[in-house]
């Protein structure tokens, strides 16, 4: 079995790549092949041992789709992957709209359509939660700088800025929040999403949904420490019904087909969890269901190749994560190969 | 005369550490806390708790009476325990 994964980026602000591929390492597959598609030659993973076997650089999603399908058609001919793992939601799109195209391949994937990709998108969320009686903070998307002059009727400060597919600030007042837009809106486009911000304690659920309505899989987990950018360092997992009830409903409601994470915020003042987010695909802390006992990228693959997977019904209740930052040392040989080369070959 | 129980959802190590296994959150007891705690999972009620810690430390009633009432009140906010 050859897989290939996105997603390399161990970094601060890590992809979810490494942590499927070692899910994947777990999975009992015969003979995995780990092949990393990355976009930057300093993506850490490229140079941890046990990870990929071999990396190939692709190109970013502004080059075009074309440009994409021509290099991943490229690498297949050599590597002969069976499987390819998106793990970006910047990425997801293009994944998606050549998911016919990969597959006429031969590569199997496991993603959404389109339309349940645009469903659960951060300027979409409102409505898809009003609509299915689950708790949400209001939120606003603003196109302008002029926008920002309604936050005072709609909102009370503080308010959350938050970019159309990644990065979220906290805005105390009228000057924090414009300094953020602008941030944001540089960086990610339009729109900008200004929501309400919800006091409280931060509550994850990783899940897998099989494309039919079904959840094959859930774990929940309680942030225990953040970092200045809102990732979650250490987690453990929890056990909390009424979370796993809403992620059953949204995959429901959506007939979910891939991983996705679901982000709540626990309200102090109601108790009610809030429906911040719902990340098209699985975490960076995804690691953590398999150490609970549920190996959700495994299962996954098992059902991208037409196995049925019986929904799991168990995970242990207290597993923790804790993320670390670890030097990794290689000698610059293996950064000129991945940089010209686009190429390197672990020699696992 | 009141009586605690403390919930299933909450774990508590030997060394006083408390995970809720609801919420994710921890707690940690120090020695005298551990043991009144455990009184307390022992479904003793309160006057069993003051006979025992009475018996067995030197405090006069009034003094452990109000700590008590102190550190019930906060175990009840967190979660820790309920009144049955």
């Amino acid at each position: 079995m050859k897989i290939a994964v996105t997603g390399l980026n161990a970094t601060d602000n890590p992809g979810p790549g490494i942590p499927v591929m070692r899910s994947l390492q777990e999975g009992g597959f015969d003979d995995l092949k780990l092949i990393g598609l990355i976009y930057d030659s300093l993506e850490p993973g490229i140079y941890m041992d046990n990870a990929a076997d071999v990396c190939y650089q692709i190109p970013y999603p502004s080059s075009g789709l074309e440009s994409l399908y021509e290099r991943i058609a490229y690498i297949h001919s050599i590597e002969k992957f069976d499987m390819l793992i998106p793990t970006l939601d910047s990425e997801l799109y293009g994944f998606v709209k050549l998911e016919p195209r990969l597959n006429a391949l031969g590569i199997k994937t496991f993603l959404p359509t389109l339309d349940q990709l645009n469903i659960r998108g951060k300027d979409k969320l409102l409505g898809f939660c009003k609509a299915n009686g689950i708790h949400v903070p209001k939120n606003t998307l603003a196109t302008s700088l002029h926008d920002l002059y309604s936050i005072p009727s709609d909102f009370t400060y503080p308010v959350v800025i938050k970019g159309i597919f990644y990065e979220a600030y906290i805005a105390n007042n009228f000057e924090e929040a414009t300094g953020f837009f602008k941030k944001l809106a540089n960086k990610w486009g339009y729109p900008i999403i200004i929501q309400e911000y919800i006091k409280g304690s931060e509550y994850n659920v990783v899940a897998l949904g099989d494309g039919e309505g079904g959840m094959t899989g859930a774990v929940p987990m309680k942030k225990l420490y953040i970092t200045d950018k809102g990732k979650g360092w250490s987690g453990v997992t929890i056990t909390e019904p009424a979370l796993l009830e809403i992620s059953q409903k949204v995959i429901s409601k959506i007939s979910w087909k891939s991983g996705m994470e679901l982000e709540f915020m626990k309200s102090e003042t109601t108790g009610e969890y809030y429906l911040l987010e719902i990340n098209p695909r699985f975490p960076a802390w995804v690691y953590l269901a398999p150490g609970a006992g549920q190996n959700l990228p495994a299962a996954m693959v098992k059902m991208a190749f037409g196995e049925k997977i019986k929904p799991f019904d168990h995970y242990t209740i207290g597993k923790m994560f804790v993320r670390c930052s670890w030097d990794l040392l290689a000698d610059v040989s293996k950064l000129a190969q991945i940089s010209t080369l686009g190429v390197l070959d672990n020699g696992k | 005369m009141r009586q605690f129980e403390v919930p299933a959802y909450a774990a508590v190590s030997d060394t006083g550490f408390i995970f809720l296994g609801n919420s994710g959150e921890t707690f940690n007891l120090n020695e005298i806390g551990k043991e009144i705690f455990d009184l307390i999972r022992l479904k003793m009620n309160t006057e069993e708790v003051f006979k025992e810690i009475l018996d067995n430390y030197e405090v006069d009633r009034q003094t452990f009476e109000r700590d008590f009432e102190d550190f019930i009140n906060r175990l009840l906010s967190y979660g820790l325990i309920k009144e049955i």
